[in-house]
């Protein structure tokens, strides 16, 4: 051990406001605390479970079951139904759960926030980063599942879909940080969000078709766009379109009957306007953050 | 080179006036939240050198741990800005990031990421933090199991094992036994020995003369003293005295009040200084506007840390003193005040049985000390002692 001074460079710098740029970088700097708080996350949620991992990995496979037998029963629906009903579950899943978990990320860790210096916007990140890996132990189920009912996928459009998870990822990292720093000051977010979920679950072509739902807004003079000013609706097609693999089914619409690109225009907005978001819950979050130890 | 340089930092808490954390409350009142501020550090300037053990006294409410908290990052202030120079690791709250379920080997991973420090660097220096906390058997059990004791150790392990540069410290280090407290002060004085910065928060003096070389004294979210441990522990002392003042009633304007309080008057000059077992006479002198018909007198003995040495009450009228009435003095004779070195003060309150809101109050502000002239040492003096030997055979 030497003495003071062995980190010349490692100088911190305490203020009210910091600059956006300064707050990424000390978010980057304890980067190794959002691998180890997602572990936590994941490990506390398993410990003492004889099956572990294996549960977020069945989900997709007991919905499908489910789902394939209520559907076959009901005779509603179109062909693989469940495979098109998985396609958008699984995203609305990751969409939820972070929400969910990030709008209670600092509320929950009350003792944490109030001891323990560190940068308060880990906290909430760390609650997406989990739901992320929960989302890929399931998406890597569905595969299998895809390569056992021999379903086909359109490799035209795979490749959208790492485009769609990082936009998607940056607007739930934007609504996060906001939703966890407001449900502070107001705890009704957290119920608040509870019913929301609920109505943006319908709001979302999941169950239903987008096709239906742009042919509804078009005969309303409604123009037929409007279903895509959810952002969520975007990420789900675009999923639905590659992996379901056919935008149309026995002649039923499911998905406009258009190429790549429409989809790829479609996320870059979402990806653009989810980095204006991003820039401003973290304005947002910095505003706040010298005053979560106090009011909670 | 300086460890710690914060320039012009305040920190003001908006303290809502009723707390409501409802939306439905919120909406009702449309906004119109009722706050009050409170300002807890007022635009403070401080440099701490590299190597320096900074000792920093205030009494409850001073802004000591409000400062503590601004340096270690827990709180931001509301102006101003604080550049910290290396790593710190406070032992302000220890083990506050152990998670119940998991173990502590697990926990002392995710302790250090809260400190910004790396898998591979803990992975270095896990076996020493576990030796250190002396847990090796239970290392692998969820810290559920662990007792309190065991949790702090842990925790204060983490801390002290993480190479900082500059350390917090809040309070006297009470963890686990006497041991283990041994070997956490041992530790601290190594860190000093090896020229790292620590931060000592407490309102103990004599923790600050023992263990710090700069002491500043924190009042009302001000410095007021900066420099030798001795010379701030005196402003502490003055400051304190003055606090507990402010907070008795306000006996200014009331229809009784103390005026002073002589010292040892009488056939004496006044006399501010005593041999131990010294009689001692106290003058208490009143004003009065109606009469006080039951008057009561009590008289305490106050060390200037703040701590009574003997207090007393007195019904006057079974005295045989009083009603009271206009000016006057009421006079107490101790016949010894067995006291050895040390400066004190006199609280005295004077209150009408008949009428408790009639009430006159004066304290720490006359003072006297006590000088010893033998080889005695401690609080009280005791009597003369004979000393003989007897030989067994």
């Amino acid at each position: 051990m030497s003495s003071a001074g062995r980190h010349p460079g490692d100088l911190r710098v305490v203020s009210a406001r910091r600059s956006i740029p300064t707050h990424l970088r000390e978010i980057w700097g304890f980067r190794e605390l959002l691998g180890s708080l997602i572990r936590k996350e994941l490990k506390v949620r398993y410990k003492n479970s004889v099956l572990g991992f294996a549960w977020s990995m069945a989900q997709p496979v007991f919905l499908l079951v489910v789902y394939t037998f209520v559907f076959s029963v009901l005779g509603q629906g179109f062909e693989r139904f469940s495979i098109w009903l998985l396609c958008g579950l699984i995203v609305w899943t990751l969409i939820s759960t972070t929400l969910v978990t990030a709008t209670q990320s600092i509320t929950a860790n009350a003792n944490l926030v109030g001891k323990v210096p560190f940068p308060r916007a880990v906290l909430p990140l760390a609650a997406f980063g989990s739901a992320f890996v929960h989302f890929m132990l399931q998406f890597a189920t569905f595969a299998v599942i895809l390569l056992v009912t021999r379903h086909d996928i359109d490799f035209g459009y795979v490749w959208l879909l790492p485009l769609a998870l990082l936009s998607l990822s940056v607007l739930l990292a934007a609504m996060a940080l906001a939703f966890a720093v407001i449900n502070v000051h107001a705890r009704d977010t957290q119920h608040l969000l509870d019913l929301a979920l609920v109505a943006m679950f319908w709001a979302n072509p999941i169950v239903y078709e987008y096709q239906r739902a742009a042919t509804w807004f078009s005969s309303h003079n409604l123009p037929s766009w409007l279903p895509l000013l959810n952002p969520f609706a975007t990420v789900i097609t675009t999923f639905q379109r590659a992996i379901y693999g056919r935008a149309a089914v026995g002649g039923r619409q499911l998905l406009p009957d258009t190429g790549p690109w429409w989809y790829l225009r479609n996320i870059g907005i979402v990806g653009g306007v989810s980095v204006g978001l991003l820039a401003w819950a973290l304005w947002f979050f910095d505003r706040s953050e010298g005053n979560l130890a106090e009011v909670l | 080179m300086d460890a710690i340089i914060a320039t012009d930092i305040s920190k003001v808490f908006k303290l809502q006036v009723n707390n409501s954390q409802s939306m439905k409350e919120r909406l009702v009142r449309l906004g119109r939240m009722q706050t009050r501020e409170f300002v807890a550090l007022q635009h403070m300037d401080l440099r701490v050198a590299s190597g320096e053990t900074l000792g920093i006294l205030g009494h409850n409410g001073s802004g000591k741990s409000t400062l503590l908290k601004c340096i270690s990052g827990i709180l931001k202030p509301t102006t101003g800005q604080i550049r910290i120079r290396g790593r710190i690791a406070s032992l302000l709250e220890l083990g506050a990031g152990f998670h119940p379920e998991l173990t502590g080997r697990e926990n002392v991973f995710i302790n250090a990421a809260f400190l910004g420090i790396s898998r591979t660097e803990i992975a270095r220096r896990f076996d020493d933090i576990v030796e250190f906390a002396e847990l090796a058997e239970f290392i692998d059990e969820p810290v559920k199991h662990y007792s309190s004791g065991m949790y702090v150790r842990l925790g204060f392990a983490v801390a002290i094992n993480v190479d900082p540069d500059v350390l917090l410290v809040d309070e006297v280090l009470a963890v686990g036994d006497e041991v283990f407290q041994q070997k956490c002060l041992d530790r601290v004085r190594q860190f000093q020995q090896e020229g790292r910065t620590i931060l000592v928060v407490t309102h103990a003096a004599d923790v600050v003369r023992q263990v710090c070389n700069r002491a500043i004294v924190l009042h009302h979210g001000e410095k007021v003293a900066d420099g030798k441990p001795g010379d701030a522990i005196r402003v502490f002392r003055e400051h304190l005295h003055g606090s507990l003042s402010e907070s008795t009633v306000d006996d200014r304007h009331g229809p009784l009040r103390i005026t002073s309080i002589v010292v040892a008057p009488g056939g004496d000059e006044e006399r501010r200084m005593l041999d131990p077992g010294d009689r001692l006479v106290l003058e208490v002198r009143y004003l009065a506007e109606g009469v006080v018909a039951q008057p009561t007198l009590s008289i305490s003995v106050v060390s200037l840390d703040g701590q009574t040495m003997y207090g007393t009450e007195f019904d006057l009228l079974a005295e045989g003193v009083g009603p009271l009435r206009g000016q006057g003095a009421v006079r107490v004779d101790f016949a010894s005040a067995p006291l050895l070195d040390g400066r004190y003060t006199i609280a005295a309150r004077l209150v009408d049985r008949a009428d408790t809101d009639v009430m006159g109050v004066r304290f720490g502000r006359e003072e006297f000390s006590v000088a010893n002239p033998t080889t005695a040492h401690g609080v009280v003096a005791f009597g003369t002692a004979t000393v003989s030997a007897e030989e067994f055979s």
